[in-house]
C-alpha cells in the first residue's frame, strides 16, 4: 500500500482524499512533508494540493455531515495530531460509503477519536478566548503574543473580529510563527520580524508600549488579588481551570 | 482619572464585592450590531481564575462599599469600621471599558451598597449602565443586581440595559432573614423578583411578535443564597431553588458558604471556615434538578434533610435506590441513563446516539467517556453479567466506591462545572475560511 506525502495543510488533506478516490488507491499512511526521510521500499506518492479537487472533496463532506458537525474533520485536522490524516480518510470513506448518518457512531474508534480531538481543539479555541490579553502599544495596536497547544488561531478569529470590532488588534502565534491582524476592515495573516516583543512571553517592550496600558495593567493585578477569597484558597482548582502553561501570558500572573 | 485614587478606590470596592458569588456571563447573545465595541456569547467566558479556584469573567465591582443597613452577615454593614470608597460613574464607566478592550473581562457586574436610600443608589448604578450603553456602544455583558427596595421605574430601566438582573434572597427563609438583616423583609425581595420575571416574559413575548422590541434583561434574573449563616436544613434549601425555577423563571440560584466575616455578631454561628463542602454538594443538587431531570424530593426525603457530605448526591440516589440498578444502556432510557452514577449529561447523550449503530460494550462506553470505576456497579451491557452486587448492603458499596475514589487525578471541588460544558454555541459560528 502506498504512502501519501502532502503539503500539510487542509486543502493538501482534502486533495489525498480525492486522488484515493480517484485512483482507486488508498494508503495506509498520509504523511507531511518533510516529516520523515522517505523509504526506499515504500511507494510514495506525493500529492499536490488542488483547491478545485479539494473543495469537491469538502462539499462531498459537508453534504453528510450535520449541522453540528460540519467542520468536524477540519477541527480535527487542527490537532496536528500524528497519524490524524489517515484517520479522516477513514472517516471519509465510511461517510461516502453508508447512506446513514455514521457520525454518531462513537464504537466505531476512529469517529470517537475525530469527534474527541475535534473537542480538544475547541477546547483550546475557548482558551484562547478566555487568556489572551491585549497589550496596547503606542500607536494604539492591541497586540497578543501566545502559544496555543494546536493551531486553533483560524478558529478565534471570527468571535475577535466581532467583539473587537473597532480597535486595531493582533494576535500572533509565537509558536507557529504567524498572526492574525485585523485593521477594522479585513484580517490579515502576517509574520513578525519585529524585536520589540519577547518572543517567550509575548510581552511588549517598554518602549514601544502605550502609558496608559500600565496603568491598566496595574488595575487589573490589583483587582485580580483583591477579588480573591483567601479562606477558599484552592490552588488545584485554579490550575484545574487554568492551565499553568498559560500564566507567562497573564497580566494578572506577572 | 488619578491614578493612585482609582487604584485605591478599586482595592476597597472589589475587596467589598468579592463575596456575591454569582459571576457567570452566561445566557447572552448580543451581537455587535452598533459598530460599537463588544458582544456577549451565550456560552460565557471565564477569562481567569483566582486562587480560590473561581472563575473571573466579569468586572464585578461594588459603586461604593458605604451602606445605610446594617446586615449581620454583611462585611460592608453600617457598623465595621472599615475603608470606605464610592466610584464615578465614569471611573466604572472607563475601567470597564479599559478592561473589556484588552480582553480581561466579558463585562460589569455591578452592584453596591446603599447610600441615602434604595433609589438614589439604584439610580446612579442606572446611570453607569446607560452611559455604557447609549455613550460608549458598550454591547459587553451587563450583570446588575437591583438594590432591595428601589423603584419599579428603576428597575424597569435597568432591565433595558442589562443582560442579567439579579435581587438576592440571601437568607433562605424569612423569621432568618428578620433575624439577621431587620430592615430587610422578603416581600421586598419577591416585589422586584417578580417584577423582572413578568417583565421578561413580556419582552420575550413582544419580541416574538415584532422583531425589534426591546429586550429586557435578556440573560434573564438570577439569586444568591447565603448556606450555613442560619439553621436551614439542606431540603429547604433545596425545595426553595426548585421553586425559584419553577415559578420564578430564574436562570440560576447560586450558593455562598458563610463565610465568617462579622464573628463578634453573636446572631450568627461561630465557625471559622466557610462549608465549602456543603456548598459542592448543594451545587451537584442544582446540577441534578437543572440538567439531569430529578426532583427536589428525589434528591433528599423527608427523614433525610441533610445531603450526605462523603458522596455526591447522584451516587447518594443510587445508593438508596438500588432497586433500579443496574440500568441496561443498550436499552433504558435517556432519563435512567442520566441517573447513573458516573454517566454525565454529554456521555448519557453519546450513548443513545451510539447505541443506535451498535450494541454498546464496556469497551465503548470508555471510549464514550463514562466514569467506569464508578459506572460499573449500576450498568449492565450484552457481555457481561452486571458488577452490581445488589446484595451488598449499600453502605458496604458506598464504602467500596469511595476506596475507588481516591486516583491521582481527582478533581478538586467545583462550583462551577458546567461552565464549558455547552461551549460549543460560540463556536458553531466559526465558519471554515475555504
Ligand atoms: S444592604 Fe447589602 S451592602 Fe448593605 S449591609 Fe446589607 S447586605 Fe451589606
Amino acid at each position: 500500500m502506498p504512502i501519501f506525502v502532502y503539503d500539510n495543510t487542509f486543502e493538501g488533506l482534502l486533495t489525498c482524499i480525492f486522488e484515493a478516490y480517484s485512483r482507486k488507491q488508498f494508503p495506509n499512511t498520509i504523511q507531511p512533508e518533510g516529516k520523515q526521510p522517505e523509504n526506499l521500499f515504500d511507494d510514495t506518492i506525493k500529492i499536490k494540493s488542488d483547491s478545485e479537487k479539494a473543495s469537491r472533496v469538502w462539499k462531498g463532506i459537508q453534504n453528510k455531515l450535520s449541522a453540528k458537525n460540519k467542520q468536524l474533520p477540519y477541527h480535527a485536522f487542527l490537532s496536528e495530531e500524528e497519524e490524524i490524516e489517515i484517520k479522516i480518510l477513514r472517516f471519509a470513506r465510511r461517510l461516502f460509503s453508508e447512506k446513514e448518518n455514521i457520525e454518531t457512531d462513537f464504537g466505531d474508534p476512529d469517529i470517537m477519536e475525530i469527534v474527541q480531538t475535534s473537542r480538544k481543539v475547541k477546547k483550546e479555541a475557548m482558551r484562547m478566548m478566555q487568556f489572551v490579553r491585549f497589550q496596547q502599544t503606542k500607536d494604539g495596536l492591541y497586540f497578543c503574543g501566545i502559544e496555543p497547544q494546536y493551531d486553533v488561531l483560524p478558529l478565534v478569529i471570527n468571535h475577535f473580529q466581532n467583539r473587537f470590532a473597532d480597535q486595531n488588534w493582533l494576535l500572533y502565534d509565537l509558536h507557529r510563527n504567524y498572526g492574525a491582524f485585523w485593521n477594522k476592515k479585513t484580517v490579515e495573516e502576517v509574520v513578525l520580524t519585529s524585536r520589540e516583543m519577547n518572543r517567550n512571553t509575548g510581552q511588549v517592550s517598554e518602549n514601544v508600549l502605550n502609558e496608559s496600558d500600565a496603568f491598566y495593567q496595574t488595575l487589573w493585578k490589583s483587582y485580580f488579588e483583591n477579588i480573591n477569597i483567601k479562606e477558599r484558597k484552592n490552588l488545584r482548582l485554579q490550575r484545574q481551570h487554568m492551565p499553568r502553561r498559560f500564566w507567562k501570558y497573564l497580566t494578572e500572573k506577572q | 482619572m488619578s491614578k493612585d485614587r482609582v487604584q485605591q478606590k478599586l482595592t476597597i470596592l472589589a475587596d467589598a464585592a468579592k463575596y456575591d458569588v454569582s459571576c457567570a456571563s452566561s445566557g447572552s447573545n448580543r451581537p455587535n450590531a452598533s459598530k460599537g465595541i463588544g458582544s456577549s456569547v451565550s456560552c460565557g467566558i471565564c477569562h481567569s481564575f483566582t486562587e480560590d479556584g473561581r472563575c473571573v469573567s466579569l468586572f464585578k465591582i461594588l459603586m461604593t462599599n458605604y451602606c445605610i443597613y446594617d446586615c449581620a452577615y454583611c462585611i460592608n454593614r453600617r457598623s465595621n469600621d472599615r475603608p470606605r470608597a464610592t466610584f464615578t460613574v465614569d471611573e466604572i464607566v472607563q475601567l470597564t471599558i479599559g478592561f473589556y478592550r484588552r480582553n480581561y473581562i466579558e463585562g460589569l457586574f455591578l452592584s453596591s451598597g446603599v447610600i441615602k436610600s434604595p433609589d438614589y443608589t439604584m439610580e446612579r448604578m442606572v446611570q453607569v449602565v446607560r452611559k455604557l450603553r447609549l455613550e460608549e456602544k458598550f454591547n459587553g455583558y451587563i450583570h446588575m443586581k437591583t438594590i432591595p427596595g428601589a423603584s419599579e421605574e428603576l428597575v424597569s430601566q435597568a432591565g433595558l440595559f442589562a443582560d442579567r438582573l439579579s435581587v438576592n434572597i440571601e437568607i433562605p427563609t424569612e423569621p432568618n432573614l428578620k433575624k439577621l438583616a431587620p430592615e430587610k423583609n422578603f416581600p421586598g425581595i419577591m416585589t422586584p423578583m417578580e417584577q423582572i420575571r413578568n417583565s421578561i416574559l413580556t419582552s420575550k413575548e413582544e419580541r416574538r411578535k415584532y422583531r425589534k422590541a426591546p429586550t429586557f434583561a435578556p440573560a434573564g434574573q438570577s439569586t444568591q443564597l447565603i448556606v450555613g449563616a442560619t439553621p436551614e436544613t439542606d431540603r429547604q434549601i433545596i425545595l426553595l431553588s426548585s421553586k425559584l425555577y419553577q415559578t420564578q423563571k430564574l436562570k440560576r440560584v447560586y450558593y455562598s458558604g458563610y463565610l465568617p466575616v462579622n464573628d463578634y455578631d453573636k446572631r450568627l454561628p461561630a465557625i471559622d471556615k466557610p462549608p465549602l463542602v456543603r456548598e459542592n454538594r448543594l451545587y451537584q443538587s442544582d446540577w441534578l434538578m437543572r440538567f439531569y431531570r430529578f426532583r427536589a424530593e428525589e434528591i433528599l426525603s423527608d427523614d433525610q434533610p441533610f445531603l450526605d457530605l462523603e458522596v455526591d448526591p447522584k451516587l447518594g440516589y443510587a445508593l438508596r435506590n438500588l432497586h433500579l440498578y443496574p440500568i441496561d444502556v443498550n436499552t433504558a432510557d435517556y432519563e435512567m441513563i442520566l441517573r447513573i452514577p458516573g454517566v454525565g449529561v454529554q456521555s448519557a447523550q453519546r450513548i443513545i446516539q451510539a447505541r443506535r449503530h451498535r450494541k454498546l460494550t464496556f469497551y465503548h462506553l470508555k471510549k464514550i467517556g463514562v466514569v467506569l470505576k464508578r459506572a460499573k456497579y449500576f450498568i449492565k451491557t450484552n457481555e457481561l453479567p452486571a458488577a452490581l452486587r445488589s446484595d451488598l448492603p449499600p453502605e458496604n458499596l458506598k464504602r467500596m466506591l469511595l476506596a475507588g475514589s481516591t486516583s491521582k487525578r481527582k478533581k478538586a471541588q467545583d462550583t462551577q462545572l458546567s461552565l464549558f460544558a455547552n461551549y460549543q454555541p460560540a463556536l458553531a459560528t466559526l465558519q471554515l475560511q475555504h
